[in-house]
């Protein structure tokens, strides 16, 4: 299994995600990646109703969010919660793609897109990228690169 | 039956499995089905409505699709019909957006419903009377088949702009 260093926060405390996504398999592997990353899942939801519940609940640096969901769907979620948490780290993991669906989410305050089927490395150098701007980070590169992990 | 729209979706089950299953996949099998689809295992159906318009199933042995399951999973999952429900609407998904983001990118506009699960022994209603294109695709995890019916409804919007209007 490839090998990636270690995305942290400024105080070296491990990245805190919640995972947003209606099939229990998209969420299992993507919290399979993000214990590969060294991170630590904070908090998992189904839709996007629940998802801005978790937010407020639990506060995650970031956000990976599904687009097509039950009940609510990822970019109305990504709305509402960007409304309230303007610093919100949200980034749109979906199978589809296309321009009109990246330019919408990217709009309501979406930080990234990466499309299904996931793959580890692609979402490593977006969350790279994403965390890069981390407020508590200033002057310093947000994404610490710690210890390697399996 | 038009290729051109068939094999984006094509491409993308060929990526979308390959990736997502960790392992090579071959196309083992292609045939015009004209009759009622006749289910292998568990079928999930898409719809498509807009400038084009038609239908794809994928379908696996409910087998398999624990075996997909425990892949997508990263650890070993125990049959269930729920497993197997969600991992045909799981791969179903990825596979059709996948090849709508191909076919929206070349200027067609249209409307992907939710997957349909199909677990009884019932016909796939709407099926019969539809030209498809049946696809059978080796993959790590076993067979998964693909019976995709599409065809234009209207032009793209940028041929239908380019068209001079008549006096």
């Amino acid at each position: 299994m490839k090998q990636f260093a270690a995305l942290l926060r400024k105080d070296h405390q491990p990245v805190r995600y919640l995972v947003v996504d209606d099939s229990v398999f998209a969420r299992k592997n993507l919290i399979k990646m993000i214990e590969m990353f060294g991170g630590e899942l904070a908090g998992e939801a189904g839709d996007g109703l629940t998802a801005i519940a978790e937010f407020n609940r639990i506060k995650p640096d970031i956000v990976l969010m599904d687009i097509t969901m039950p009940q609510m769907e990822g970019i109305e979620a990504v709305e509402r919660i960007v409304r309230q948490h303007s610093d919100a780290r949200i980034v749109m993991v979906s199978s589809v793609g296309y321009q009109e669906n990246i330019l919408a989410a990217l709009q309501k305050g979406a930080k990234h897109f990466v499309q299904k089927p996931v793959k580890p490395e692609v979402l490593y150098e977006i969350l790279r990228y994403v965390l890069s701007d981390d407020p508590n980070a200033s002057g310093a590169p947000t994404a610490l690169v710690g210890e390697s992990r399996s | 039956m038009r290729m051109e729209l068939i094999q984006p979706f094509i491409n993308a089950a060929d990526a979308v499995f390959a990736e997502s299953l960790q392992g090579p996949t071959k196309i083992i099998d292609v045939e015009m089905d004209e009759n009622a689809y006749r289910r292998k295992g568990v079928a999930a159906l898409i719809s498509i409505k807009g400038d084009i318009e038609g239908r794809v199933i994928l379908d696996i042995s409910p087998e398999v699709a624990v075996k997909v399951a425990s892949v997508l999973a990263g650890t070993p999952i125990e049959a269930s019909e729920q497993v197997v429900r969600e991992t045909v609407c799981e791969l179903a998904n990825m596979v059709i957006g996948n090849s709508v983001t191909l076919l929206n990118d070349q200027g067609f506009h249209f409307k992907v419903f939710p997957p349909e699960v199909h677990m009884n022994e019932s016909g796939l209603a709407g099926s019969a009377d539809t030209e498809a294109l049946v696809i059978c695709i080796e993959t790590p995890c076993g067979d998964i088949f693909l019976n995709i019916a599409m065809r234009y409804l209207h032009r793209r919007r940028s041929e239908r702009t380019a068209v001079p209007a008549l006096d």
